[in-house]
């Protein structure tokens, strides 16, 4: 990528922030660290270059001291990509802790109609007690199993492993086929105990093993349409798969099901018959979308849908993948109405909050996204991070091929998917598919984060506590982005914190209804003089120690 | 009370000698409590005359928390108080946590306390310390001196050092200490040297050196000690010197496991990889 061909989101530079330059930020979190913290630390902050994005050192273990943003394996199984599908019965296998503490904690809304199962309100959990983790826990998970169908009579029963649960070597699967042989249902297990991988990705890529092998191509009852596609890492959250579903009718295209968000288990026994994937969030669904690939031939791309550029440019990716023109037609009009929708609030906005400056500190693709929708109010994204991403979002897909493997990698299973040998079928025959890739069309690619950021803003991966609280009182940027484990230290620091994976209570943000509830969201906080009233500790001349 | 706690490799003949090392004690007249440690639950079947008839952890299951000392400890020979921590089947569950849970059982119900009247508790640990569970009756002085049941075998040997890097572990922090090694004869070439040496090496003692004689099979088919089978065997005055030898013993230490070359080179030295 030269400079003249840059995205408009990575144009200009970073090169100082109230005085300090990024190179001397970088140091001042790098500074007084011990040396295997420092060599460990130094590769994980890197200055950005957008056109030619450096190495960056991710999915690594976070260093023990650090405080880390990240959660567990079970966290990214159970409540990422397996905890938003309301009609699969949860059953968390473990001591009632990990159950408890992911109920509902989420916001992966869900519109149920009346008459059908929504189990997302329940906490399901086998309750483990010490008899069972010393005796054995399969016949406790066995007989909940059996408790739970009687009661409430669910089409799939998804078994999620704690801890201990891979400690004592329970066997869930097998306890899981022979539930399946006896009660006539779909019953799985994830053994996606927590102390796996090196953050919550390892769940996710544990789910999509499991939706895959159990779930996927069961149900080949025709889904009749011309424009059929799958959302793949859209979790619903505030809203924003149902912004985005409507916006797709509108055009004329048919969403079979959105991995996970408002889906049904039905919907994603079907998703294989769509003609195509497109991908949300990258690092969470990337696994999915390569494996519907190889067995289905169903292609996939990458949109977002955050942002109302972006929105508009992923409506016409999708309609000119499809190549109808009436399609496109209509998509052009969705598209225009949007953008009509969009463009005064916008120009509100820069007027008030132009020069203004965000950080963000989240997910797997999120700390990319929403830098579109703080670009379009006029904020400039100075430092971002993911909290559990790998470098193929950061520094995009082209890397994959170097990236090392290591042991905690290769302790998450990788499938081997072959094509279906009768359902198999290229959805775009290769003739149409080398004319849309050389009209700059892009299949099976991400970009990555970095190619989208300014030049020598600040990309920290996993980013401790320390440093952010170095990059709030050296840079102080207007607004952070970040989860609740942060919110409010940022907040007490005075600067306001917008937590992007839950929303707070707000929400949808996504398309272009949700681009302008996200403007005046972030424009009340940022108009709040609440900041004002509040003294850093390191302003009132003494820190409290604890 | 002394809190004594016998290790070593699995098959070595721990049991065997705990039980009847504890019959010498109690005929000599001390009160003495065996805490068998292993899921199979047959550490204290030579002193009850049979199998004890219920483990901690099956009574624990069985009666929930409504449990009296009574339901999970037996008399035995010579009012030896008897009792068998349990756990699961081969290939399940987590047999540690089982020890940890029974003897913060046995904790709870008083069966250490000083009305109890006990000269003398013995953990009768199951193999080599494989988990913190196993290693549960040296931590928090739950037991505070060691014995080390070996022979002139390398795997033996092996076992016997690796044992001694989990005691200093967890010597730094409490006061668990070795008391000795207890050499239950294999009939190795030079045995006896060899052991004393190896004990020396480590800092401590070989308390005794059990030869080998098939009047402990005999007793033991017919589910007794030696001692109580055949007060008049030879075999039965070995375990009483052993006795003996741990109620007289103040050598107590943190040991100094070997590097596991100079544990190869003491065997070559004693003639045995010849």
């Amino acid at each position: 990528m030269t400079a003249e061909t840059l995205p408009p989101l990575s144009q200009g530079e970073v090169s100082e922030v109230r005085n300090v330059s990024p190179s001397a930020l970088r140091q001042k979190m790098l500074e007084g660290l011990p040396a295997k913290t420092l060599r460990k630390r130094s590769k994980q902050i890197i200055e950005n270059d957008p056109e030619k994005p450096p190495e960056i050192a991710a999915n690594t273990r976070t260093i023990p001291g650090i405080i880390t943003q990240r959660g567990c394996t079970y966290a990214g199984c159970k409540g990422v990509v397996m905890g938003p599908i309301p009609d699969i019965l949860h059953l968390t296998h473990g001591p009632v802790g990990c159950g408890y503490y992911s109920w509902l904690t989420r916001r992966n809304l869900v519109k149920v109609p009346p008459g059908q199962p929504n189990f997302l309100q329940y906490c399901m959990t086998t309750d483990m007690q010490e008899d069972h983790i010393v005796f054995g826990g399969e016949k406790r998970l066995a007989e909940a199993i059996r408790e739970a169908y009687r009661i409430f009579k669910p089409k799939a029963i998804a078994v999620y492993a704690t801890c201990p649960v891979g400690l004592i070597g329970d066997d869930i699967h097998s306890v899981c086929k022979q539930a399946k042989e006896e009660l006539g249902i779909n019953v799985f297990g994830f053994s996606c105990e927590g102390y796996k991988g090196v953050s919550q990705s390892a769940g996710h890529h544990i789910a999509n093993n499991g939706v895959f092998k159990h779930m996927v191509g069961l149900d080949d009852t025709p889904v009749e349409h011309p424009f059929k596609i799958n959302i793949l890492g859209e979790y619903n959250i505030g809203g924003d798969a149902w912004e985005i579903d409507a916006l797709l009718r509108q055009c004329g295209i048919k969403v079979i099901a959105t991995l996970s968000g408002d889906v049904t288990y039905d919907q994603i026994i079907r998703s294989h018959q769509a003609d195509l994937n497109v991908v949300m969030c990258h690092r969470s669904i990337n696994y999915m979308a390569d494996m519907m690939e190889k067995k289905f031939g169903i292609p996939w791309i990458k949109i977002n849908f955050l942002g109302a550029e972006a929105t508009a440019k992923s409506l016409r990716k999708i309609a000119t993948f499809f190549g109808d023109k009436a399609l496109m037609e209509r998509t052009e009009e969705v598209t225009a109405a949007g953008m009509a929708l969009v463009r005064p609030v916008q120009a509100e906005m820069k007027a008030k909050h132009s020069g203004k400056k965000a950080a963000l500190f989240v997910g797997g693709s999120r700390a990319h996204h929403y830098q579109h929708l703080f670009a379009e109010m006029g904020i400039e994204t100075i430092s971002a991070g993911y909290e559990f991403a790998h470098r193929d979002d950061y520094e995009g897909r082209r890397v994959l091929p170097n990236i090392k493997i290591d042991a905690d990698s290769r302790n998450i299973e990788e499938l081997e998917v072959e094509p279906d040998p009768v359902r198999f079928r290229p959805r775009i025959s290769p003739e149409a598919r080398a004319k849309l890739e050389a009209a700059g069309f892009s299949f099976s690619d991400y970009q990555g984060m970095m190619a989208e950021m300014k030049k020598r803003a600040l990309v920290i991966d996993d980013i401790s506590h320390y440093e952010l609280e170095t990059l709030i009182k050296t840079w102080k940027p207007d607004i952070i982005g970040s989860g609740i484990k942060d919110k409010f230290i940022i907040e007490k620091m005075g600067v306001p914190c917008k937590q992007l994976h839950s929303y707070d209570y707000g929400g949808p943000y996504a398309a272009f209804t949700g681009a302008v509830n996200f403007y005046q969201e972030i424009d009340r906080m940022l108009s709040s003089k609440v900041w004002n009233y509040v003294v850093p500790p390191w302003k009132k001349g003494t820190e409290t120690q604890l | 009370m002394r809190k004594i706690a016998i290790y070593g490799k699995g098959g070595i003949g721990k049991s065997t000698t705990t039980q009847n090392t504890v019959a010498a004690l109690v005929e000599m007249g001390r009160k003495v409590m065996v805490v068998g440690c292993d899921p199979k639950a047959d550490s204290t079947r030579l002193l009850l005359g049979g199998l004890a008839q219920r483990s901690v952890l099956d009574t624990l299951r069985e009666e929930g928390e409504d449990v009296e000392l009574d339901d999970i400890r037996s008399t035995g020979f010579c009012n030896v108080l008897c009792v068998e921590s349990g756990g699961p089947e081969p290939g399940v569950g987590c047999a540690g946590r089982g020890i940890i849970t029974s003897i913060n059982m046995l904790e709870q119900l008083g069966a250490y306390d000083e009305s109890a009247g006990l000269d003398y508790v013995f953990y009768d640990v199951l193999g080599d310390v494989v988990c913190g569970g196993f290693a549960m009756p040296i931590r928090e002085g739950k037991a505070e001196e060691i014995y080390i049941v070996c022979s002139g075998e390398m795997m033996a040997m092996y076992a016997a050092n690796n044992i001694c890097k989990g005691i200093v572990k967890f010597a730094k922090t409490g006061s668990v200490r070795l008391g000795g090694l207890i050499c239950n004869s294999r009939r190795v070439d030079r045995e006896k040297e060899l052991i004393t040496e190896f004990a020396k090496r480590l800092g401590t003692q070989m308390i005794h050196f059990v030869p080998r004689d098939n009047d402990v099979q005999r007793a033991e088919i017919n589910r007794k000690t030696v001692i109580e089978w055949n007060p008049q065997a030879p075999q039965a005055n070995e375990y009483r010197q052993l006795a003996r030898a741990i109620e007289e013993n103040d050598m107590k230490v943190i040991p100094k496991p070997l590097p596991i070359d100079e544990l190869e080179s003491l065997l070559v030295d004693f003639g045995l990889f010849n």
